[in-house]
């Protein structure tokens, strides 16, 4: 798949989320700044308020314990949330998936 | 002629199932928001077509759902479609999923424990919406009833949500603590004749009433026993699985208890059991007869430790007597090799002349008795477990 246009970040969201946000396939967003897990989710709640709340929780900030954030096949739930995304992110060539566990019924 | 409209939510989303007032032919829509948990749907009495639904899941939280047109198009309070979904300055417009604890010194008390299964105290933590009630006369009022236990009010149709921290914070929150489903709000009765009275239930805590609209709060648990619980007779703990009255006579309760059936005549004062005959006292709905205050429903279930039906038959008992007196209504109902359970929220009743009577399985079914439980036949057979049934009777 080729990458997006300069300075947005492809998100591959859980099927479940992309239904409350109406979206099909993947998002790309514009997101200001240096990239990071923490400003890509500003930008996704920015654009899609529905989300708010389902994949961080509203008052702590912290990610849901079921989701985990992965990118160029890198598990990065537990780095800082200000960590810089990897380059492959940042210019698009990767996705930054964001996952639910594979778990329930 | 008159219509009902019945709410189902299930484990992998919620149905609508509509009918004339013969209730034999129907019409299932659904599912709507497929996959996620539907723990609750309720209709508003003052704009029928106003329907809120509690939509919920373990990965993603929570997340509130409204629908002004009876069930055709849902949306999330504050984000309809097609208007921007961020305000002035880009902030976000939704709010409508954000229930936070009130912990401020002015209007709540920064109570923050509550006793967890190992007798620890434990922080208050958000979780989903167990039940919702719209006010009786005002659209965009509307009351949630949460895990950990706490009731919630939006007054701008859902969009978003303010504690009602009297409850929690009156003074017994420390002894409270989860049933095996959570500590969970799941009932809330507003009181057609008194605006500023309404009661609630928690597992396990028991039943609270307040009489000043939600500002204050007191437990009304005297006369329950609950054998589990180191003091049988305390305050509070006990695990209340349903409470339910007919609106015409406000002051006259039912209550089924994790064990127990009671009631309740001096508006949750003083409780008696009125277990009486049934086979088992195990159980988690109760409802009442709609026209008849003294006709009350209760599906017996074997035990605690075996959530189905007693002795594998389907078996709604009736009370004509307002307790104590039952008899099995099991016609149409299965007799034979049936296990499923019918959760605390998953009864309802119209109110047409008939009376109907509506009740979900954790099987899938959703059953209806037209003629206020001699017969029954299922609307539909094979959806997920059901979590919770309600009825709207449209004139």
């Amino acid at each position: 798949m080729s990458g997006p246009a300069t300075g947005k970040i492809r998100i591959i969201l859980p099927p479940h989320l992309r239904g409350l946000a109406h979206v099909k396939g993947e998002l790309q967003l514009e997101v200001s700044g240096t990239p990071t897990v923490r400003s890509v989710l500003d930008a996704l709640e920015a654009n899609y308020p529905m989300l708010t709340g389902t994949i961080r929780d509203h008052v702590t900030q912290q990610r849901r314990p079921f989701l985990r954030f992965f990118a160029c096949e890198e598990d990065l739930s537990h780095e800082s949330p200000d960590t810089p995304l990897p380059d492959a992110v940042v210019s698009g060539k990767e996705p930054l998936l964001i996952l639910g566990a594979i778990a329930g019924g | 002629m008159s219509r009902v409209r019945v709410l189902v939510g299930t484990r992998k989303g919620a149905f609508i199932l509509t009918a004339d007032g013969k209730r034999d032919k129907w019409k299932v829509s659904g599912p709507h928001f497929a996959g996620w948990e539907i723990y609750h749907m309720k209709g508003s009495p003052a704009n029928p077509n106003r329907i809120f639904a509690s939509q919920t899941s373990g990965w993603f939280g929570q997340v509130i759902q409204r629908s002004d047109d009876g069930g055709k198009t849902w949306t999330q309070p504050g984000t309809p479609p097609g208007e921007p979904t961020t305000g002035p300055g880009g902030m976000p417009k939704g709010e409508s999923n954000k229930f936070v604890y009130d912990t401020s010194a002015e209007t709540g008390k920064p109570l923050t424990t509550h006793q967890f299964y190992d007798g620890s105290q434990h922080p208050w933590e958000f979780k989903r919406v167990w039940h919702l009630e719209p006010s009786l006369t005002e659209p965009d009022t509307v009351y949630a009833g949460v895990e950990d236990a706490a009731i919630f009010r939006s007054k701008d149709g859902g969009k978003s949500w303010q504690e009602l921290s009297g409850l929690r914070g009156h003074g017994t929150g420390p002894k409270w603590q989860p049933g095996a489903g959570g500590m969970c709000l799941h009932s809330i009765i507003l009181d057609h004749s008194n605006p500023n009275r309404i009661y609630i239930a928690i597992s396990a805590a028991g039943a609270f009433r307040t009489d000043d609209g939600g500002k204050t709060w007191k437990p009304i648990n005297k006369g329950l026993y609950s054998k589990y619980i180191p003091n049988p007779t305390a305050e509070v703990g006990h695990c209340v699985h349903h409470i339910t009255m007919n609106k015409k006579r406000p002051n006259v309760l039912f209550m089924q208890k994790h064990w127990d059936v009671m009631r309740s005549d001096d508006a949750g004062d003083n409780w008696k059991e009125i277990s009486g005959n049934l086979p088992t006292d195990f159980g988690f709905v109760i409802d009442v007869h709609a026209n008849d205050p003294e006709t009350i429903y209760v599906v017996p279930i074997k035990s605690d430790g075996e959530h189905y039906v007693y002795e594998g038959k389907l078996r709604v008992y009736r009370s004509k007597t307002g307790g104590n007196e039952w008899e099995a209504l099991t016609k149409g109902l299965p007799q034979k090799d049936c296990y499923v359970n019918v959760l605390r929220d998953a009864m309802a009743v119209d109110s047409l002349d008939k009376c109907g009577i509506y009740f979900g399985t954790t099987g899938g079914q959703v059953y209806c008795s037209p003629n206020a439980g001699n017969s029954w036949k299922p609307i539909v057979r094979d959806l997920p477990a059901v979590l919770s049934v309600e009825v709207q009777t449209l004139r």
